[in-house]
């Protein structure tokens, strides 16, 4: 009961701010109602018992992305913003068909994965076994070393991308 | 009244709009800042779903994907940053109608 009504709340939450996010006309107030809908996400994972990555969520995405947005939204100084299509129609089709199309690609894994139910999982309690935080750290660091180091490599990369690319001239 | 229990198929519904808000948000803005928000909106309905999976088989592993995906977003959000400030500095607009150049 308790669980639903902070599903559907938060769902309500994400939705409506991602629905801002988009429609908004003023870009700072876009990038404001991304924080928000960020926060709620963080807080999404929080009620499914994955801390860290709440955590993560609102430091990197919250904290990091997000500044970075509205210092971009600060340094170009629009003179005029460019509004929405002029032809808004053709656009709009577009997209409900792109959006029907995920919908049913959904109904469809949803029919199938109801017609053929999976084994059920067994609730062996790992995930919470000595902390969150711990479990995930353990993984990163032992199956998942290589990746991780690849993500640093490519964070690196990232760096020197940004620098280069946002410098006057070099 | 009695709530139906949230299932996994939930959350897929969840992430889904929230992708499909994002779809739309890329089709049908044309400043370019708001179109790489949307992307955001996107990734973060696919690590949604992880999660939800994540704790519905008790397997940490989704978990460890969602951080990766953080990490790649955050690196695809500084360089895609620095290309639009690259593309305003030379275009003077942040219209993604202008970025024509390499289109054929």
């Amino acid at each position: 009961m308790l669980e639903a009504v902070v599903f559907y709340t938060l769902a309500a939450l994400i939705l409506g701010f991602g629905v801002l996010v988009v429609t908004a006309r003023n870009t700072v107030h876009c990038v404001l109602f991304l924080v928000a809908n960020f926060l709620c996400v963080a807080v999404l994972y929080v009620a499914l018992s994955a801390e860290f990555l709440a955590v993560i969520q609102v430091l990197v995405y919250a904290g990091g992305i997000v500044v970075l947005y509205l210092f971009v939204v600060m340094l170009v100084n629009l003179k005029r913003i460019p509004d929405a299509y002029p032809d808004p129609r053709g656009r709009a089709r577009l997209g409900m068909i792109m959006s029907v199309a995920v919908l049913l690609e959904i109904s469809l894994i949803v029919g199938y994965t109801a017609a053929h139910p999976a084994v059920s999982a067994q609730a062996t309690g790992s995930l919470t076994a000595g902390g969150n935080t711990e479990v995930v750290g353990w993984l990163l660091y032992t199956d998942y070393l290589v990746p991780f180091e690849v993500a640093s490599v490519l964070l690196l990369a990232a760096i020197v991308g940004a620098i280069v690319l946002a410098k006057k001239e070099l | 009244m009695t709530i139906a229990p949230i299932t996994p198929y939930h959350y897929l519904a969840l992430s889904a709009a929230l992708f499909m808000i994002g779809v739309m948000g890329v089709m049908l803005r044309r400043n370019i800042i708001i179109v790489f928000m949307s992307i955001e909106l996107m990734l973060n309905a696919v690590n949604i779903n992880l999660a939800a999976f994540s704790t519905q088989w008790q397997n940490a592993v989704g978990q460890v994907f969602a951080i990766f995906v953080i990490a790649v977003a955050a690196a695809e959000a500084a360089v895609g940053l620095g290309i639009i400030l690259a593309f305003y500095r030379n275009k003077d607009t942040l219209d993604v109608d202008e970025m024509n150049i390499m289109r054929w």
